[in-house]
């Protein structure tokens, strides 16, 4: 019972950082169909940004939201000058992030060098928490609620907001959109920034747990596919979903088959493939 | 040979989510029957058409071709039953040539096309069989021509010539003067004329002068549903008819 | 054109003898190997471009083929003393073609772009398991300790004679992909990729045709996982990663989409350039990544493309910029042809 109880809630910190690459993955996805390969490669310089944050004495809260921002200042710089002119042409989109996450990984690797390097969770949550028999890190507990919060603060973005209309009417028809006359470009941007934040931010608030070493990005880009393919490619609650559905399989998956732990992660989504192509929430397009 | 109509819409209903797109459409066009479909923006016309074609999937009610059901099979197994289309928005494979286009339509219902290893240019009678329906409307001289460079006269008519190519049972036409120039149009029309003589021609148009002119009988679709049917001059009187185009739809 | 096809063919059987004398020019082994290394992953690169440039179907799972059939020669040498090549290749190959035919199944259920996050999640699925399942893959460590077997009682264990034998592959697979590319199937494939729906209507069964195309293309990258785990002698876990998946996609691109001889040029131009350039900066990762963008961006024929701009322009220098310089049915420059 500890066991399990013990790689369940693993399993839901593993899933929650997911989810912060994930939901950026699914809106660009949703709202401008760019296949953004490079949003693993954002989580990674997220964590190496605020990594040397935290060695310059910077609070942890604080150095998430400015590698986040930094990081989304990158993505917009690559948005604005290369992605923008290619939605209409998703391969060219996602052949040209392919390349970005590549000279991304290079870049960290000659920013930050080759030793893997680990994260230690902000002080408060540096604890133990000890309930009945099971004792885990607290910090587990932080980011599964961080990480819901970021769900449902999305998911309110985008049901109750002005943003979030344009985004819903740009995903169903942009051409009518457009029609309307509303400046559909701007939500664009908006959904790349906020993608990129979350990947950016996502990348310091994952540290902990991940570590950063250069590699982490294509380690980590299989498992967001499969959460996206899980979910529902574009739906949000799918990404959440998925996230955690990925996160709890991958995590008894190496408790307890270790040689096959890997394989076990894609073992939901062949099912997934085979019997519910566009994803447990996702629409038939 | 079967008795009874040729092709044959059975009760169709096609709905997506909430919106009932097709409502209990019946249809029976006889063999070497030339139908009419008109109906308003919106009325289910394509919907038809895809429904038939096989494209999208029917809620409820049938498709049945030559006394056979094919309400389940998909596409290119009615295809080679013998059912061809064209579609409303010009569709050809813009990077090929016009012959390969054309050699691909009568490749497609035989073995040939599962040639692997074999160069193509040996199969000599496949591209002079394309070259003479080419020839036949006067495109033979755009036979080396990647698709794209066409104008859309020409284009509209290869995509007929892709579907006559196959001397179809039956021949679905989408529209096929829409959005072409006076002068265009009447190339297609005459190609139409000349060439499809004894087809079984199922066409939907929202140029009723065009349709009235061509076809010998007319369903017509009113959201979804058939409100009228008959031959031109009874739809041309029919009061309800009257009211949508001159009516309702404006 | 009879003549220019006569040109043709007399160059290419010229490049073929050059090709296979460069070991007899004193060249350095070095560059004997990176050649060798060319010729295998042009096969892999042109197979790839056999589905995308074809087929309309980008694949990340061209790695897991690869690497397969890689480790089956490892596995099959070490772990069942079948060493002879003939059956290894038989079998290897086959292994390969039965992956290819589940994954198949899988990753052709999502369109597009689906499709191709699909094919990766199931590259990384191979990547993983021989990553992990450390009994029969070695983990980490690889397999090494198989040797180069004859072939045709050919010694292939020095540099040049392997150079021949995988330039002979190479060429085999060239000629075959070339005869595939020109024949009915070859047309019916282009055709699917550019317009799946027209195929459909004209009476294609469009997925099979994706099919048969996603698993021919399999076996002969699994041909270049063979030669490759033959040249190195040893195979691991980076054989199959999305690394070389990426890598054969890369040279697809560079070399020209849908051109079959660009992409052998494309893994040229990445084994040189990541082996030379290696030599002279840690950062040849960020340069090869910088010409890949700039292929994408500016020149989307990739070299083959430029190749044909270049001749376009001396063409029209040496005939004089007259009107017949530039031939009516040329295609319009950048044109995509997709919608």
């Amino acid at each position: 019972m500890t066991f399990y109880a013990q790689n369940a809630l693993n399993g839901l910190a593993y899933g929650s950082l997911l989810f912060m690459i994930a939901a950026g993955f699914t809106l660009i996805f949703g709202l401008m169909r760019i296949v953004n390969i490079a949003q693993t490669a954002f989580f990674l310089i997220g964590a190496y940004v605020g990594l040397t944050l935290l060695h310059a004495g910077v609070p942890f809260w604080i150095a998430a939201a400015l590698a986040g921002a930094a990081v989304m200042a990158a993505g917009l710089l690559i948005y604005r000058v290369f992605l923008h002119r290619y939605h209409a042409d998703e391969l060219t989109a996602l052949l040209l992030t392919l390349g970005f996450a590549l000279m991304l990984d290079d870049l960290a690797l000659a920013a930050w060098g080759g030793d893997p390097q680990s994260v230690p969770p902000p002080a408060a949550f540096a604890s133990s928490v000890q309930l009945g028999p099971l004792v885990f890190p607290a910090y587990w507990l932080a980011l599964i609620v961080l990480s819901a919060l970021a769900a449902v603060g999305l998911r309110l973005l985008e049901r109750r907001t002005m943003l979030g209309a344009v985004i819903r009417a740009g995903v169903d028809d942009e051409e009518m959109t457009r029609g309307l006359g509303i400046n559909i470009d701007r939500a664009f941007y908006v959904v790349f920034a906020l993608g990129a934040f979350l990947a950016g931010a996502g990348g310091v608030l994952g540290s902990p747990i991940t570590g950063a070493y250069p590699g982490l990005d294509g380690d980590l880009l299989p498992l967001a596919f499969a959460v996206i393919i899980i979910g529902g490619i574009g739906s949000l609650e799918g990404a959440y979903v998925g996230s955690l559905i990925i996160g709890l399989v991958s995590t008894f998956g190496k408790a307890l088959f270790p040689e096959l732990s890997y394989f076990t992660i894609f073992v939901p989504v062949a099912a997934i493939m085979a019997l519910r192509p566009q994803g447990l929430l996702g629409r038939k397009r | 040979m079967t008795t009874g109509p040729w092709l044959e819409v059975r009760d169709l209903t096609v709905r997506f989510g909430s919106l009932v797109a097709l409502d209990h459409v019946s249809l029976a066009v006889a063999r070497g029957e030339r139908r009419g479909i008109i109906g308003p923006n919106g009325a289910g016309k394509t919907t038809l058409f895809n429904t038939i074609a096989g494209e999208v999937a029917s809620s409820a009610g049938g498709v049945v071709l030559a006394g056979r059901d094919i309400t389940r099979l998909p596409p290119h197994r009615r295809a080679s039953l013998g059912m061809a289309r064209t579609f409303q928005t010009t569709m050809l494979c813009p990077r090929l040539t016009v012959l390969e286009n054309v050699i691909l339509s009568l490749a497609a219902l035989r073995p040939v096309r599962r040639q692997f290893l074999v160069p193509l240019g040996r199969y000599r009678g496949l591209r002079d069989e394309a070259l003479a329906l080419l020839g036949q409307v006067g495109l033979d001289g755009r036979a080396a021509w990647p698709v794209r460079m066409l104008g859309h006269g020409e284009q509209r008519q290869v995509e007929i010539l892709l579907a006559l190519a196959q001397r179809p049972a039956v021949l679905l036409l989408d529209e096929p003067t829409a959005g072409l120039a006076a002068q265009d149009a009447a190339l297609v029309t005459a190609m139409l004329r000349e060439h499809s003589r004894d087809a079984t021609i199922v066409l939907i148009e929202h140029d009723m002068e065009f349709v009235f002119d061509v076809v010998e009988r007319i369903t017509v679709l009113h959201y979804g549903r058939i409100v009228a049917e008959g031959t031109p001059e009874e739809i041309r009187a029919h009061e309800t008819v009257r009211e949508i185009y001159l009516g309702g739809a404006l | 054109m009879t003549g220019r096809r006569a040109v043709l063919a007399a160059a290419a059987v010229g490049a073929a003898v050059v090709a296979a004398a460069v070991p007899s020019l004193g060249l350095p082994q070095y560059y004997i190997s990176l050649l060798t290394q060319t010729w295998i992953f042009g096969i892999a690169a042109m197979s790839l471009d056999l589905l995308v440039g074809f087929t309309g179907l980008v694949s990340f799972a061209q790695a897991a083929f690869f690497g397969t059939s890689a480790y089956m020669i490892a596995v099959l040498a070490t772990q069942y003393h079948l060493v002879a090549f003939w059956p290894a290749l038989g079998i290897a190959l086959g292994t390969t073609a039965a992956l290819a035919a589940l994954f198949g199944l899988l990753a052709l259920r999502g369109e597009g772009v689906t499709f191709i996050i699909i094919t990766l999640a199931l590259n990384e699925i191979v990547w993983g398991l021989a990553y992990q399942w450390v009994s029969v893959s070695g983990g980490d460590n690889g397999i090494a300790g198989f040797v180069r077997p004859p072939v045709f009682g050919l010694d292939l264990s020095g540099t040049a004679a392997f150079y021949r034998f995988t330039l002979a592959a190479l060429l085999v697979c060239l000629a075959l992909l070339a005869a595939i590319v020109r024949s009915p199937f070859g047309l019916v494939l282009r055709g699917v990729r550019d317009r799946p729906r027209r195929m459909a209507a004209l009476g294609y069964a469009v997925q099979a045709f994706r099919y048969a195309a996603f698993v021919i293309a399999a076996v002969f990258t699994g041909v270049a996982g063979v030669l490759f785990a033959y040249y190195n002698e040893f195979v691991g876990p980076v054989n199959l990663s999305l690394d070389t998946a990426v890598q054969i996609l890369i040279m697809v691109i560079l070399g020209g989409v849908g051109t079959l001889l660009g992409p052998l040029a494309g893994a040229a131009v990445v084994v040189f350039v990541s082996n030379a350039l290696s030599n002279l900066t840690q950062r040849w990762e960020l340069i090869l990544g910088a010409i890949y963008v700039a292929i994408l961006l500016f020149a989307r024929g990739g070299l083959v493309g430029i190749g044909h701009r270049v001749a376009r322009v001396l063409g029209a220098a040496t005939r004089g910029a007259g009107p017949a310089a530039r031939p009516v049915m040329s295609p319009p420059p950048g044109g995509r042809g997709e919608p």
